[in-house]
């Protein structure tokens, strides 16, 4: 299910709510599989009596990760050709991220046509805590 | 640096794909996603950032019989200057950090560009190249970034992933929210 470049024109967007009311579990659930268990992300006594923050917040790379579904589901699987990503301020517990791509350009690359896109993932309060760009494969 | 890899395994795919919220079936379901355009089960876009659990020196691990940084009788179980080195996530395609120092370190880029699907049975190899490095004086004081581009080849050389992080680390306690955050 690959987006195509003829049903896609410049200034489309895709949005979704990528996580609903984080909870500190999940944050727990992605140091165990990314492997990153820096305790800035789940251990509250640390993260408030010695790194200073007011409680724990989410890896950079699971706001990316939860972000990454909106553009698979949107463009389809195996079709990313670049994906980054700026961190721009924390995600807590709590938070309800909403992302949006935009497609910027539809241009014929290697293999055909390649759409280029801009990611924004902003939380609850509308302020932006990531923002990105990727690229993907399209079908004619 | 001891030479290390990443064997890509279908059960830590399923489970890096759930972390991320994502039910995609093509991350877990053997069948359906045989069935679908990638012919297999493939990994989520950021997946090789968990090539951490694979990295034998990766400093945001605890290490069986060493002291951790993080909280057990007191809020922090290791001195400052003997907790984690500054930059020292950088092995493995993130950047990223620990408390310590007198400063934090966190994550705030990361860009990866695409050259084929990653599989269950790949096995991965990393070749680390130091990026850039800036500096930037902002409202929580004094910033330093450093960015570390890594490589990933398979069994037969080819280049599969390439991934650029960027890390910050701050000179004070804890960033504002205005900053870099991870």
């Amino acid at each position: 299910m690959a987006l195509s470049a003829s049903q896609l024109k410049v200034g489309d967007s895709h949005t979704a709510v990528v996580v609903d009311n984080l909870s500190r579990t999940q944050i727990v659930q992605y140091a165990g599989a990314s492997g990153d268990y820096n305790p800035l992300h789940t251990d509250e006594i640390y993260v408030t009596k010695v790194a200073g923050f007011p409680t724990v917040f989410a890896h950079g790379m699971l706001t990316m990760g939860l972000t990454g579904r909106l553009l698979t589901d949107w463009v389809g699987d195996g079709r990313l050709l670049s994906y980054g990503a700026r961190f721009e301020k924390q995600v807590w517990p709590g938070d309800t991220l909403t992302a949006t791509a935009t497609v910027e350009s539809i241009e014929d690359g290697k293999g055909g046509q390649v759409a280029s896109f801009t990611v924004v993932t902003v939380n609850e309060a509308g302020d932006r805590v990531l923002s990105g760009t990727a690229s993907a494969r399209l079908d004619p | 640096m001891e030479e290390w890899n990443f064997p890509i395994e279908a059960g830590h795919i399923m489970m890096f794909a759930r972390a991320v919220g994502d039910p995609n079936p093509v991350y877990y379901d053997g069948d359906k996603a045989k069935s679908g355009e990638v012919g297999g089960i493939v990994a989520p876009p950021t997946f090789v950032q968990a090539s951490a659990q694979f990295n034998p020196n990766y400093f945001l691990r605890p290490r069986i019989g060493q002291p951790w940084f993080g909280s057990g009788k007191e809020p922090t179980s290791a001195q400052r200057a003997e907790r984690a080195p500054s930059g020292g996530a950088r092995s493995g395609g993130g950047a990223g950090g620990g408390g310590g120092g007198g400063g934090v370190g966190l994550h705030a880029e990361q860009h990866y560009e695409y050259h084929r699907p990653i599989r269950p049975g790949d096995v991965l190899t990393p070749t680390n190249k130091e990026g850039k490095s800036w500096e930037r004086t902002g409202r929580s004081g004094h910033l330093q970034f450093n960015e570390t581009v890594t490589e990933w080849h398979d069994a037969e050389g080819n280049l599969v992933v390439t991934a650029r992080g960027v890390g910050v680390r701050t000179s004070g306690p804890a960033p504002s929210s205005e900053e870099k955050s991870d």
